[in-house]
Order: C-alpha cells, then structure tokens, then sequence
C-alpha cells in the first residue's frame, strides 16, 4: 500500500483568525469557514513547502515545534478530516 | 401595485407596494415620523399582491413577494396585512442588503457602546431590548443588527418591535404602549411597540459594540461565558449574509467575537433577564 501524499492551496488562499483554541480559516477558493483545531492549521502550513506524506509532514512540524508523542499515523488522521473538509487533497 | 409606501429605517430605505389600501395605511401609521429613503430611492421593495386576482375580493389572501423572495412563504389573510408587510421588508433585508454583516440580533446603546442579544424566536431577545428601551437605553433594532464590514460598529435599524404572545403583557406592564395587535397569526398573537422618538431622531448615529448576550427565556437563572469560537459558530447561523459577504464577512464577525465579550443568560422572567442584562453590563 502506497502512503497517500498531501497537497494544499497556498497560504495566501486562506484568510486565518486565532480565536481561542479554535482558529476561524476561511478557505478562499470555495468561500468555506472552517474552525479548526491544532494541529490542523500547523499541518496546513507545513504544506506550503509542497505536497508531503504524514512523515514528511511529521519532519517539517518538528523543526518548528517540540512535537511530544506523536505519531505518523495520528497526521494521517488529521490529514484525511481535512481532505473531507475540503482543505487538503491527495496529491 | 395600487397602493404603496415609502419609508427609511436606519441605511434601509424600502417601498411596500400592495394590492390593498388597509396594509400600507397600518404600516404608514405605525411608521409615522420616519423619514423617506434617501433620494427618494427605495434599497428593497416588498410587494403584497393576491394570491389569485380575484383573491383581492374573495377572502382576501395577502402573499409576499419583492426583489428577494422565498417560493415557499405562505400567504396571510388580508387582517394580517401589517404583518405581511413587516415580514415582507424583514425577508427583502435578510436576502438582499449587502452593505453591512447582518445578525438576528436585538440591540440596546448606552454610553455610547453597544448591547447585542442573539436568539431564536421566544429567547426574548426582542421584549428584553424593548424593555431597556423602556429604562433608559437608545433602541437600535429588535430583528437585525447592521455590523459595518469596515468599523464594525453598529447601525441603527429601529423598526417597530415586534412583541408575540406574552411579550405584549410583559411590557404594557412595564407601562409601555404596544399596538396594533395581530391575534391567530402563525407565530401567535403579534403586537407592535414604537420605538421612542430619541431612537428615530438618532438612526443614523452608530455605535461599537461592547457585550452580546445569547438570552433564554423560561429557564433558572444561570450565566455562562461563552468562547469566541463559539460565538463565531452561533453568529455565522444567526446571520442571514454571512456567506453571500465572502471575505468581508468573515473579516467583520472574527473582529467582533475577538473584540466583544460573549455570555449565555438563562432567566425565568422579564424582570430578572432585565436585571441581569444591567448587572453584566456594568461588570463588562
């Protein structure tokens, strides 16, 4: 079984708010609000460097963050809410 | 249309046009003292026509229709012709204006600031800011709030309150005059309260602002703080343009539930959501 790869629209297509734990995007190509929670906006951040797998993705949260358990599978997790939310595709 | 008015209410400049005189001769009185839209060109029509021509003689049935409308709004009979009318301009504002972020809000000024109150039919939302209205506070609206996409202060848009069921006894006891009366109209018995002078007088003057409340009537008082996204959550519902604004109205709501402190407030009675809107106030 291949892993999946991920792919995002830029960041400059989405408007971003910090509201509390919750972070308000509004998705610019489809008009579509979404609240998320982290790490859903860092993953689509880490994206801005190009299409990744959830290990990949994993490295690139890493460097910028102290990243405590977690596991390749758990971004695969995350990865696929936000493929069904609209955000993400496979690439 | 045979029979029409033409009135501005806070930025909205309308036209009722109907079939019938009695609607817009209720409507010209219940707005009596408003001025005309600006340039004497209405923003939003609202048209009252019958249902079949020959229903405008034979049990005289009122629909509703405008630059906006809803295939499915069911027609009224001609007694409720006020009410048509008010649902009409309420239907033509939530589909059409675009000027301004739109929240199914009461709103009450003092000092300068703001108190905006969302909820669902029967939260009291609309007796609560007729009350505070009533001790001391300006009338902004009891339907609509108008956020400006640029400032995010709030436009007045003091229509006519428009009290249901208990409600209507609620404030004549607080003293206040409330008519004409609609009885057996699908949301109940509906009752009219003039907003005072000062909030005619004052329509175009806005103001930012400072608490929103989401009230519920009938239960134990109780108060909770509410989280900003879940204010925006409940917002983005309880606006009737939030997606047609795109970008602006995301901009405007995340400004204002980052900026304005959000509360639930359970109460059982008039008196105590009253008296708990003044205590909040004074401690945000």
């Amino acid at each position: 079984m291949t892993t999946p790869v991920y792919a995002a629209d830029p960041p400059s297509a989405r408007a971003v708010v910090e509201l509390d734990e919750l972070v308000a995007v509004l998705h610019r190509p489809s008009g579509a609000t979404h609240l998320l929670a982290s790490p859903a906006p860092e993953l689509l951040d880490a994206l801005a460097e190009g299409p990744a797998d959830a290990r990949t993705l994993l490295e690139r949260l890493s460097r910028r963050y102290d990243l405590i358990g977690s596991e390749a599978d758990a971004i695969e997790a995350r990865m696929e809410e936000l493929v069904t939310a609209g955000l993400v595709w496979r690439a | 249309m045979r029979h029409a008015h033409a009135v501005r209410v806070g930025p909205v400049g309308f036209r009722v046009g109907a079939a019938w005189r009695a609607p817009v001769e209720a409507l010209a009185a219940l707005y009596e003292g408003y001025p005309e839209p600006e340039g004497a060109i209405p923003d939003l029509t609202v048209r009252l026509y019958p249902e079949r021509p020959w229903r405008r003689w034979l049990r005289p049935s009122v629909a509703i229709s405008g630059d906006y409308w809803l295939p499915d709004a069911a027609p009224l009979p001609l007694e409720q012709g006020l009410l048509a009318a008010e649902m009409g301009m309420n239907l033509q504002v939530a589909l059409g204006w675009r000027r301004h972020l739109l929240l199914h809000c009461s709103a009450v000024e003092r000092g300068g600031r703001v108190l905006l109150m969302s909820g669902a039919s029967g939260s009291g939302k609309s007796t609560l800011a007729t009350l505070l209205a009533m001790n001391g506070w300006r009338f902004l609206g009891d339907e609509f709030a108008f956020v400006s996409l640029e400032d995010g202060r709030i436009h007045p848009f003091p229509r006519a309150a428009s009290l249901k069921n208990q409600a209507i006894a609620a404030v004549r006891q607080a003293g206040g005059t409330v008519g004409p009366v609609i009885e057996d109209t699908p949301k109940g018995r509906i009752g009219y309260w003039r907003p005072p002078a000062d909030a005619l007088a004052r329509m175009a003057e806005t103001a930012p602002p400072a608490l929103l409340l989401f009230p519920r009537f009938g239960f134990a008082e109780a108060v909770e703080p509410m989280a900003p996204s879940e204010a925006f959550m409940r917002l983005t519902q309880a606006s009737t343009n939030y997606v047609a604004l795109g970008e602006a109205g995301f901009t405007a709501l995340s400004r204002l539930v980052r900026t304005v402190p959000a509360l639930t407030i359970d109460y059982p009675d008039s008196a105590t959501g009253m008296a708990l809107a003044e205590r909040l106030w004074s401690e945000a």
